[in-house]
């Protein structure tokens, strides 16, 4: 066994980018629930978000009109959600889980004319003096321009929901559609959007899989990014910074854990692969004690007639 | 409604009884031989699924599409679903179907039983019938091939090796590969991480670019995706090997040469054999002397008179002057494992579940 | 304009129409889909719904679609009480594997003593595995009020990993070369859930899947709990009213699901899929919520939907193989028959209605 190997500045900034496909997610996931929907179809719209930014990207050979199409098509995708749960009234749970087989049928099918070809590079940001700077350099200063999106928008949604009139009234349709709804708040309206954004970021986070983090195309390959995603806005309490912490230690959790055998570490795969969902479960445990803020109408059927 | 579905099932399902199989598979006497493969991926996986899919598609331009009929399906989980699929061809006429995954071997046997006119063949299993043959390569030749070069290229003795599913073949790969490592270059280190996936290309990514961060420069790879070599070309000096299939995309650097799984000729014989009515079942293990593994092009990065190493060795696994399991070696505890000038028998090998001396950590269990 | 009204009532007769509507809207838009890939639509569609029922091989279809149906018609069932009474569990998966892995288990540990009780005993131990697994959420959410949708779902994935460390560690064949997976309980007959009418697909998780649906339908109509459950559901705050115990509830709800998934597991672990293996799960319990409600939570109408939802996989399947269909179209028309089958169900709950203009 040979810690010294283990470089805490490399790691933390794999850690960055290990977890920037599912804090992009979860952070779209989290404005949808603070609506009061809860879409079980992360994992369908990421994966959709995967191949349409892989296939716009290789085709025009520009990553940026990639994540573009990425977000387009995640959204396209949380559109039908949309209309099976507020047009459609249908139960919220299955129409999640149907889009996830939707969506990982349909990135299948659109994307076996993609398999084996490389998506044109995203460059790292690569800033002279600053990025060259020791340990701060590289954590902060040496990524792709993903990983700071990701967490600009975090603080975009956190500004959103805390001090903005819109956010306000998102989160209060989210606590009681039918008093929202009683105070003339276009409930319905308002959930089809926070649907759309979370297809949006759904699809940024998987493009970012396959056209940074791997890059490659491959059947299936978010590999249950889509539901790490889901577990991070609980584990979050619905909170915009526990979001990246979650991110963190979950990204953290796979890096180091990968980082631990390379050093030859004795350690069981499995347990420590199990890790991150246990302690989501911990978190949860814990959260109880104080009002957890789970949005009130969370996973309800809205209609206006109730 | 529903009692008269139910009885009607049942009702239907009895009528017709066990004798059912046996007629049918009967009738499959036309002249072109059909064929049925199985794969457990999608056929574009890039690795496992797609290099017997396109060994299956060789092998019906060889033999010519007026012979074989070709069937396949793919995405198909090992278990009750494999069974019904080979079930489902042998129903529709496949006078030979392959099961193309470890885990299709007791599905095969039981529709093997059902069906004694249909062959089978089973890759990488151990059991066999009269009328189901299993068939393995013995990658581990290749690996000898990939171990030298690596020893040779490395320039900080670090290799990582990114590990799929703790069973022998990859049990052997890993010590195959130390072994011939070690024998050119006696720093050489490795850092082993195992994944307990075949496929999972963000999973081999993210462990690619670990090794790297660890200092490894040659990353050897026993997952089917390419991304263990994005990730070495995004890093600049490593390097890395093709695995399934050639990955040329990523040739002549990061990428310096291949163990590719080509399995057409004994497609091409199997098949043949069952036109011609002399299929007999068996249990083979084939390397490089009859092709079944084969090493892609070594690329003008490795310095010429490794690449002569790299090819005499080629020659002589091929010739069978050499076995890359030869003693003296031993277990990684210490203990004799070879002595002089002795050579693993195929038992040994087949279930090898232990590292040899000098490799850390433990295989999982 | 287009309103919607909610009838006083869901529609009795709607009810049945509209699955059948689903499935048709589903066919010509499936056969679109068939068409664009350069397949014959009629062909496609006949090979998916035809044949397996009516077609030259329908007597193994048939069977294997008793095989396919049963476990999610088991899981499914429990499911339904407790989305019935508005406790979600999502995690039958997880639940399914350690079902199957406590049934094995106990085989694995008889092994290889032949006796009349060996069976009967895995069937405990498989429904003790999955009611323990469902225990978890459901007392975090009794003692800690934590949401039990995500702890369902997290267990889940800590199942799976235990499921790939039983399959190369504790529960590894010691006769199997090194390979991981289990002994095959296939060829252990005091532990094969082997068909009880051959070439029936007949085993006891099937006879089991019909009886709970009985069950079910009695419990439901007829006893207090079923009541209380329907009642939870509906009206919360008048089941309050009428007594009812909401923790109760919820330790049966998920208690019940959890057994009844285990069991499910526990009869495929040693009936068809017959080894521990890190694949053994193909994800029955998240296509049995689905199957609950596309069953619209009503005990018989679980069992059509199962069976449906069994035919769209063998039917599939045979389309795969037989016109060399790309196995994701196939997911695609699943997908799509189920989008249909839930965006329908509001004809049976809501009335639409033309009006002069929108009202606020």
């Amino acid at each position: 066994m040979d810690l010294s190997a283990i470089n805490p500045v490399l790691l933390f900034a794999s850690l960055m980018v290990a977890a920037t496909p599912v804090l992009i997610a979860a952070i779209g996931e989290l404005v949808v629930e603070r609506a009061g929907v809860l879409n079980l179809g992360v994992e369908g719209m990421m994966i959709t978000g995967a191949i349409c930014g892989f296939a716009a990207a290789v085709t025009t050979g520009s990553p940026l009109v990639g994540f573009i199409a990425a977000a387009a098509g995640g959204a396209g995708l949380s559109l039908l959600f949309a209309l099976l749960t507020q047009v459609a009234l249908a139960n919220q749970v299955a129409s999640g889980l149907a889009l996830t087989l939707f969506g990982l049928g349909l990135s299948a099918l659109f994307g076996q004319n993609y398999v084996g070809l490389k998506p044109p590079p995203t460059a790292r940001l690569d800033i002279p003096v600053l990025s060259d700077l020791p340990v701060v350099g590289r954590i902060v200063f040496g990524h792709d321009p993903v990983v700071y999106f990701g967490l600009l928008l975090l603080v975009a949604v956190w500004a959103f929901l805390k001090f903005t009139r819109a956010g306000l009234v998102l989160r209060a349709v989210g606590e009681n559609h039918t008093a929202a709804h009683a105070l003339g708040y276009k409930v319905v309206r308002i959930r089809v959007l926070a649907i759309l954004f979370g297809g949006a970021c759904a699809g940024l986070g998987g493009a970012y899989i396959s056209l940074v983090r791997v890059p490659q195309w491959t059947e299936g390959m978010t590999g249950g990014a889509g539901w790490i995603a889901l577990a991070l806005v609980v584990f979050a309490s619905w909170k915009p910074w526990r979001v990246l912490l979650g991110a963190w230690l979950f990204g953290g959790v796979t890096v180091l854990q990968l980082n631990l055998q390379a050093a030859g570490l004795e350690i069981r795969a499995e347990y420590l692969s199990m890790s991150p969902y246990l302690v989501t479960i911990l978190v949860l445990v814990i959260m109880s004690g104080h009002r957890s803020g789970s949005p009130g109408s969370l996973g309800r059927t809205f209609h206006a007639s109730q | 409604m529903h009692m008269k579905k139910r009885t009607f099932l049942a009702g239907a399902a009895s009528a017709i009884g066990v004798s059912a199989f046996g007629t049918v598979s009967a009738m499959a006497q036309d002249k072109k031989v059909k064929v049925g493969f199985i794969y457990v991926g999608p056929v574009n996986d890039g690795g496992w699924s797609q290099h017997h899919h396109e060994s299956a598609l060789a092998m019906v331009k060889a033999l010519g599409e007026d012979k074989v009929e070709l069937v396949e399906q793919d995405n198909v989980p090992e278990g009750p679903d494999a069974e019904r699929a080979m079930t489902q061809m042998a129903l529709n006429g496949c006078d030979i179907i392959f099961a193309t995954s470890f885990g299709y071997m007791d599905p095969a046997m039981n529709v093997a039983k059902k069906f004694p006119k249909v062959k089978f063949e089973h890759a990488t299993g151990y059991k066999t019938a009269d009328n189901m043959a299993c068939y393995s390569a013995r990658f581990y030749e290749g690996r000898a091939i990939e171990g030298t070069i690596a020893g040779r290229m490395t320039t900080t003795n670090k290799i990582g090796y990114i590990a799929a599913v703790p069973i022998p073949e990859v049990v052997r790969g890993i010590n195959s590969s130390y072994i011939h490592a070690k024998k050119v270059n006696p720093d050489v280190e490795f850092s082993v991480i195992w994944l307990f996936t075949w496929l999972d290309p963000a999973k081999e990514a993210d462990a690619a670019r670990t090794l790297i961060e660890q200092g490894c420069d040659v990353i050897l790879q026993h997952t089917d995706s390419t991304a263990p070599l994005a990730a070495a070309q995004a890093a600049g000096n490593v390097i890395g090997f093709g695995q399934a299939g050639d990955m040329i995309e990523y040739a002549p650097k990061p990428r310096v040469a291949s163990i590719i799984d080509n399995w057409a000729p004994y497609y091409e014989e199997r098949v043949k054999a069952v036109a011609d009515g002399s299929w007999e079942t068996h249990n083979v293990w084939e390397g490089l002397s009859t092709g079944m593994v084969k090493i892609g092009e070594i690329t003008d990065a490795v310095p010429a008179e490794v690449k002569k190493e790299a090819e005499d060795m080629i020659a002589a696994i091929s010739s069978g002057a050499y076995h890359p399991f030869t003693g003296p070696l031993n277990k990684q505890d210490g203990s004799v494992w070879l002595k002089e000038g002795e050579v693993a028998d195929d038992g040994t090998l087949a279930g090898m579940t232990f590292y040899v001396e000098g490799l850390k950590g433990d295989v999982p269990s | 304009m287009l309103r919607l009204e909610k009838r006083p009532q869901p529609s009795k007769t709607l009810s049945y129409v509209t699955p059948v509507l689903a499935v048709l809207i589903t066919m010509v838009a499936g056969g679109a889909l068939f068409a664009a890939l350069g397949k014959d639509p009629v062909v496609a569609i006949r090979t998916i719904f035809w044949d397996p029922l009516f077609g030259q091989f329908a007597f193994y279809y048939l069977p294997q679609l008793l095989v396919k149906a049963g476990p999610l018609i088991l899981i499914a069932i429990g499911l339904s009480l407790g989305f019935r009474a508005g406790i979600w569990n999502i995690g039958a998966e997880g639940q399914y594997i350690l079902g199957a892995i406590f049934g094995a288990g106990v085989a694995l540990a008889c092994y290889p003593l032949e006796a009349w009780w060996i069976f009967p005993l895995m069937v405990i131990a498989g429904a003790f595995g999955g009611f323990l697994w469902a225990m978890i959420p459901a007392i975090l959410k009794v003692r800690f009020g934590t949401n039990e949708i995500l702890v369902s779902l997290m267990l889940v994935y800590v199942a799976e990993q235990l499921l790939a460390s039983m399959s190369i560690g504790l529960m590894k064949n010691p006769d199997g070369y090194g390979f991981p997976g289990s002994r095959n309980l296939q060829q252990y007959p005091s532990a094969h859930n082997a068909e009880l009418i051959p070439d029936t697909g007949l085993h006891w998780g099937v006879v089991a899947a019909i009886v709970v649906a009985i069950l079910a339908y009695i419990l439901l109509n007829r006893h207090i709990l079923g009541f209380q459950i329907r009642l939870t559901g509906e009206a919360p705050r008048a089941a309050r009213f009428a007594g009812v115990k909401p923790p109760r509830l919820v330790l049966v709800c998920m208690g019940t699901a959890g057994a009844l998934a285990g069991m499910a597991g526990m009869f495929e672990v040693a009936g068809p899929a017959g080894q521990i293996s890190a694949g053994f799960n193909t994800g029955y319990g998240f296509t049995a919520i689905i199957v609950a409600f596309l069953g619209r939570l009503h005990p018989f109408g679980i069992v059509l939907a199962g069976l449906l939802m069994a035919l769209t996989y063998i039917g599939g399947e045979a389309a795969q193989s037989a016109l060399q269909l790309p196995g994701a179209a196939i997911q695609v028309f699943q997908g799509m028959l189920l989008f249909f089958l839930l965006a329908v169900d509001l004809l049976t709950n809501y009335r639409i209605r033309l009006t002069k203009r929108e009202t606020a």
